[in-house]
């Protein structure tokens, strides 16, 4: 990586033995601290939501039987679909400008991406809380046009406008990564060969991006699916998303193995998608290689 | 990136210009990503007891409530203690983790260090619900000790990421180099490592300290009306006291956060043009 500076030859098995045990002990009070106060408590609402009251698949049975939480799971995937695909849309433009403009511009246009995502995100649902008000000024916007009460307050379409704002810097940031390794040399080729911008940027340059393109939706899909602050200040109980389900039957009623049972429901459908995306990409990667060759 | 040199014999500096389309689009954006924040500004100087935008009148009276009220003020102070607490915590024992990844051979270190990743990637309020779950049991909600345990939790994966970034432009031969003029392990760590990963480990605690001082899921279920951190705080005036103190607090938070983040942005640039 760096130069070597000192090149010392491998010296005696003593020390690399030395340096195995302490390697243990140096990894170990992290280890411990995350078994205790992670790994513990999350055994522990499995566990319960298995066991208690009593042993069985209860729990998961009337996750399904409620009649609420299919709803609201698929409400959730909406919102999460919907975040993902408006982020991408919003932000590949956005992050393709950062790797063509001056240094200067990147460093300004990085920023711009940064101190939202930095910004307590309290304060930001807050803004849009604002915002999406009765008479708010969205609302004021629309009565311009003639259109009279448009209150995204408490709905979980209000949710999802202030969830793209929040998300656009999990999808700028992945997708600037992948898109700044683009060898540019490969448009100028294609163009060289006689093809056209829009030619050359269907065929050589968004195929090269899908990489990024599928890492910024898992991870924007994936957070805001588990998301807790925005939709619990700003949508409301009766379009509520699975994670203010999982909130409110802790908050409301102590029902912790009830709440286990939504959150194993959230978390296995997280990693599904997330299983499901990484495959899609896998299986997408060498037929590119096989195109660009 | 490999092949490049040899296929395109002059890269031009200057690259194309970005088209007038994209430009607007992108102005649109940033407009997008900084309006929304910027607007509790005007917000928290309003005279008026309501969220209504535009604020009607001129008052500083949120700002010297934020200021003279002790549910204010004890919530920033907690938040302070906390995100400090935790963070020196997270970064003492992401630290030596990150140097154990680094010393692993390849198979376990993956694995190590997916595991100490597993606080970022499990959704937030799965962990509170089962902290919550544990700190009743243990009797630790509304104390300082769960707060610190649960955020160290959640900093240390970015302490971890930090330095790991530094250590990897580390050469290990150096520590060989200490401990051959007889330097033991400690001492060969706190004179020779340390201080050459000295910048990661510094942003690993400030992104810590900003993880704990931001994060608001869990310190909801932890929080009790004896101790409430300022997130939570903040929350409660929004969802059940619309008290516009919240407006005046937001905006001390973002304006401190936009200090911060612009600084980080520009100074490594300076220094690189130095």
């Amino acid at each position: 990586m760096t130069t070597q500076i000192l090149s010392i030859p491998d010296s005696s098995k003593s020390r690399v033995r030395t340096g195995a045990a302490s390697v243990g002990g140096l990894a170990l009070p992290a280890l411990l601290a995350l078994g205790v106060f992670f790994v513990y408590p999350l055994a522990l609402i499995v566990w319960l939501s298995f066991t208690s009251p009593e042993v069985g698949l209860g729990h998961y049975i009337s996750l399904f039987t409620d009649g609420v939480t299919v709803t609201v799971m698929l409400r959730t995937l909406a919102v999460g679909l919907i975040v993902g695909l408006a982020t991408l849309v919003i932000g590949y433009p956005y992050a393709y400008s950062m790797t063509v403009v001056s240094p200067g511009w990147r460093t300004v246009m990085m920023t711009m991406v940064m101190l939202p995502f930095w910004v307590n995100i309290i304060a930001r649902t807050f803004a849009w809380f604002i915002l999406e008000n009765r008479g708010g000024l969205i609302d004021q916007l629309f009565q311009a046009f003639g259109i009279e009460g448009v209150v995204l307050l408490n709905t979980w379409g209000g949710v999802a406008v202030a969830m793209v704002q929040v998300m656009l810097p999990f999808m700028v940031l992945p997708l600037y990564n992948q898109m700044s390794t683009i060898d540019r040399g490969l448009l100028r080729a294609a163009a060289s060969l006689g093809a056209k911008p829009a030619a050359s940027f269907a065929k050589v340059y968004f195929p090269l991006s899908l990489t990024g393109v599928m890492s910024g939706f898992s991870l924007v899909f994936v957070v805001t699916l588990g998301f807790y602050i925005t939709p619990a200040l700003l949508g409301s109980p009766d379009q509520a998303l699975l994670s203010q389900i999982i909130a409110t039957r802790v908050q409301r009623l102590l029902d912790f193995p009830g709440a286990g049972a939504a959150g194993m429901l959230l978390l296995v459908v997280t990693l599904v998608i997330l299983g499901v995306l990484n495959w899609i990409v896998r299986r997408a990667n060498p037929l590119m290689k096989k195109g660009s060759a | 990136m490999n092949a490049s040199v040899n296929t395109v014999p002059m890269r031009p500096r200057r690259q194309k210009n970005v088209p007038v389309w994209l430009r607007a689009w992108n102005v649109v954006v940033i407009a997008l990503l900084i309006l929304p924040v910027m607007i509790v500004i005007p917000m928290s100087f309003s005279g008026a007891r309501n969220f209504s935008f535009p604020p009607k009148g001129f008052s500083l009276r949120w700002y010297e409530n934020f200021f003279s009220s002790a549910k204010w003020m004890d919530s920033l102070l907690a938040s302070l203690q906390v995100g400090v607490l935790s963070a020196v915590i997270a970064t003492v024992l992401g630290t030596l983790a990150a140097v154990a990844i680094a010393r692993m051979s390849p198979r376990f270190s993956s694995l190590l260090s997916s595991v100490y990743m597993a606080p970022m990637i499990v959704p937030g309020v799965i962990f509170a619900v089962a902290i919550y779950a544990v700190f009743l049991r243990w009797q630790l909600t509304g104390g300082l000790f769960g707060f610190v345990a649960a955020h160290t939790m959640l900093a240390l994966p970015f302490v971890i990421t930090s330095v790991s970034s530094s250590l990897s432009g580390y050469n290990a031969g150096l520590t060989t180099a200490a401990s051959s003029l007889g330097a033991g392990p400690v001492k060969a760590f706190v004179t020779v490592t340390l201080p050459l990963i000295l910048p990661g480990v510094v942003s690993g605690f400030v992104l810590a300290f900003v993880t704990s001082f931001d994060e608001s899921v869990v310190s909801l279920f932890l929080a009790t009306p004896a101790l409430k951190t300022l997130p939570v705080n903040m929350y409660d005036a929004i969802a059940t006291e619309i008290d516009p103190t919240v407006s005046a607090a937001a905006t001390l938070v973002i304006l401190v956060t936009t200090i911060v983040v612009v600084l980080a942005q520009v100074l490594p640039g300076r220094k690189k043009r130095k």
